[in-house]
């Protein structure tokens, strides 16, 4: 997110490096591209090659002082200027600054016939013009693979091609060329096999209609990279690889403790409540009170003049002031102090990728104190798979290293596999609270434990939780239920109820 | 390309006997004095003296001087002739040693 870091460190051995400008990416390259070398970045259409290419040139043009060249084959100059309009930058303005320079590189095959030796001299022309021109340190050439449908002589284009990256190189540019990924290849036409330095590969796969974008670094010569693949995102502000931080566990535990904004449960956790900057998950059946307890936490942070921030994916903003005015919370005020900021999103409206970069843009903006994403369940309902843990990992880390305390709720049914992904999003929780709705005989009451809370000295011992207009209150320790059923966890309590 | 001869109409200078009817109006980018772009020069000059004479004019232009030129025509490879007149615009690269391929890329001969 776009708060001022410093530079990424670079180790002591490796190469110089060119910031990319893109949002974690630097971080999993240890500061960027390699300085002066030629980096591919190869994926199937629309995996966002040509965006990250974009970025490079127009962050280094803005940022780091590094004018840059556009070669594109596939865009026009109009076309250009629209995408990287959407990312909030003038093309036309830095055109004329001497900042970008774009050429448009157009072959119709249909045109030209060919006759006897040639080699690529025009095109070396117009790129060393270009450089020339405004000064260039950067390139991105979009993409080189044109040429392959373009002209017919195979073996001309290799050795040129050759010399092209020999050239780039020669001119200590920091270039970026794109290329399709080809059917068991990284690109169709095996450029890889001319970079030494670095290959980026970008994979953008649709599962059950949530979109999954990510990012590996296949090579890095002379850097340690992350070798996994990284989710990434691409939001209004361009792309980001989510997240910034997920190499190391550096974010510093605070020691700083936050009311759950219900005293009595307060009092379950050492009589402080969460620590600052934890994440904690509220899992339990419907109704059983989740939203509630989200919105007293909520309230008791707006109450301390912190500023939260409340995702909802299942009733709309008034819907949720209205509920809560029914177990006495009056949130309203803290959204009329702008306290509050409660963004309601249809869990189908966009995909999971869509659902976290909005998440991770208004995070940015607003900078909270607190968030609470109610329910996560929406947001995983797709699938139980890999892909939406990883997501959530990178968020709850990103939420860690901004020191936001936050709370998820997820909706349980019982003996729903459902319960499994509250298992695997459970280990990232620093506290676990759950509710439960059980039948003592015969009469329906909703119970209050808190499963897990790292770092304290936690009750264990079910509450029973009565909601009414004065708010949420905790019962007496209920001694009906044996211990190991209650520490057990939702699956097990379902299966004994 | 193939198609183009046929477009042309030949009635409208005589009986030529090529195809091609207007006067043709030919650009040869070409970087510096390299061995192709010399034998380009000499091929063209020997392929219009046979078939166009006196209906032909030869721009040379050589782009280590204008390299701004070469955005225009959309030159990539070099040597690149352009036959900007008669249309439609029609590209030949190469050093031009093949002949055939010139007059047909000229359409200076019927694909047969």
């Amino acid at each position: 997110m776009p708060r001022a870091k410093p530079e990424p460190k670079v180790a002591r051995t490796s190469l110089p490096k060119s910031p990319t400008g893109i949002q974690g990416l630097d971080e999993i390259t240890g500061g960027g591209l390699p300085k002066g070398r030629v980096t591919l970045v190869c994926g199937r259409a629309g995996c966002g090659k040509s965006l990250l290419g974009m970025e490079f040139l127009v962050h280094g043009a803005v940022r780091y002082g590094e004018p840059g060249v556009c070669i594109d084959f596939e865009e026009t100059e109009e076309k250009l200027t629209a995408n990287v309009a959407s990312l909030g930058f003038d093309l036309r303005e830095l055109t004329k600054r001497k900042k970008l320079f774009v050429d448009y590189v157009f072959i119709e095959r249909n045109q030209i016939a060919e006759s006897g030796e040639y080699n690529l001299d025009g095109l070396f022309i117009r790129l060393a013009h270009a450089v020339k021109t405004i000064k260039a340190k950067r390139i991105l050439v979009d993409s080189v693979e044109a040429l392959f449908s373009g002209l017919a002589d195979s073996a001309i284009l290799r050795s040129e091609l050759r010399r092209l990256f020999r050239w780039l190189e020669d001119h200590k540019l920091t270039a970026i060329v794109t290329g399709e990924a080809g059917s068991g290849t990284l690109t169709r036409h095996g450029l890889e096999e001319y970079i030494a330095d670095c290959v980026i590969s970008l994979d953008h796969r649709v599962t059950e209609q949530i979109s999954t974008r990510r990012l590996r670094i296949v090579k890095y010569r002379g850097t340690s990279h992350g070798t996994d693949e990284y989710p990434f995102l691409i939001g209004e502000e361009g792309i980001s690889v989510v997240p910034i931080t997920s190499l190391v566990l550096t974010h510093k535990a605070l020691m700083d403790r936050v009311s759950t904004g219900i005293p009595a449960l307060d009092e379950m956790m050492e009589g402080k409540g969460f620590f600052r900057g934890s994440s904690v998950l509220v899992t339990g059946t419907a109704g059983t009170g989740k939203s509630s307890l989200a919105a007293n936490f909520t309230s008791a942070a707006c109450a301390r003049g912190e500023l939260c921030l409340y995702f909802t994916f299942e009733e709309s903003p008034s819907q949720i002031l209205r509920n809560m005015r029914s177990v006495g919370l009056d949130l309203e005020q803290w959204v009329k102090k702008g306290l509050l900021h409660i963004n309601a999103m249809r869990p189908t409206s966009t995909g999971l990728e869509g659902h976290l970069s909005v998440i991770h843009k208004l995070i940015a903006k607003l900078r909270p104190r607190v968030v609470v994403i109610d329910p996560i369940t929406n947001l995983v309902s797709a699938s139980g798979t890999y892909d939406v843990k990883s997501m959530l990992v990178r968020l709850v880390d990103f939420l860690k290293v901004e020191q936001i305390t936050s709370m998820f709720t997820n909706l349980t049914f019982a003996g729903d596999p459902q319960e499994r992904t509250a298992a695997a999003v459970s280990s990232l929780m620093d506290t676990w609270i759950v509710l439960r709705d059980s039948k003592p005989n015969g009469r329906p009451r909703r119970e209050l434990y808190v499963l897990k809370s790292r770092g304290m000295a936690h009750s264990r011992e079910p509450r029973e939780l009565i909601a009414s207009e004065r708010g949420i209150e905790l019962g007496m320790v209920l001694r009906d239920h044996s211990l190991e059923t209650t520490v057990a966890g939702p699956s097990a309590v379902a299966a004994a109820e | 390309m193939k198609k183009s001869s046929a477009r042309k109409d030949p009635a409208k200078k005589g009986p030529a006997k090529t195809s091609g009817s207007d006067f043709y109006r030919l650009r040869l980018y070409i970087a510096g004095q390299t061995p192709n772009s010399v034998a380009a020069i000499a091929n063209l000059k020997k392929i219009c003296e046979e078939k166009l004479q006196g209906k032909y004019r030869i721009e040379v232009v050589d782009l280590l001087e204008k390299p701004q030129l070469a955005k225009g025509d959309q030159i990539i490879a070099i040597p690149t002739l352009v036959r900007r007149l008669p249309p439609p615009v029609k590209k030949i690269i190469g050093n031009l040693s093949k002949t055939e391929s010139v007059m047909v890329g000229l359409d200076l001969q019927p694909v047969r």
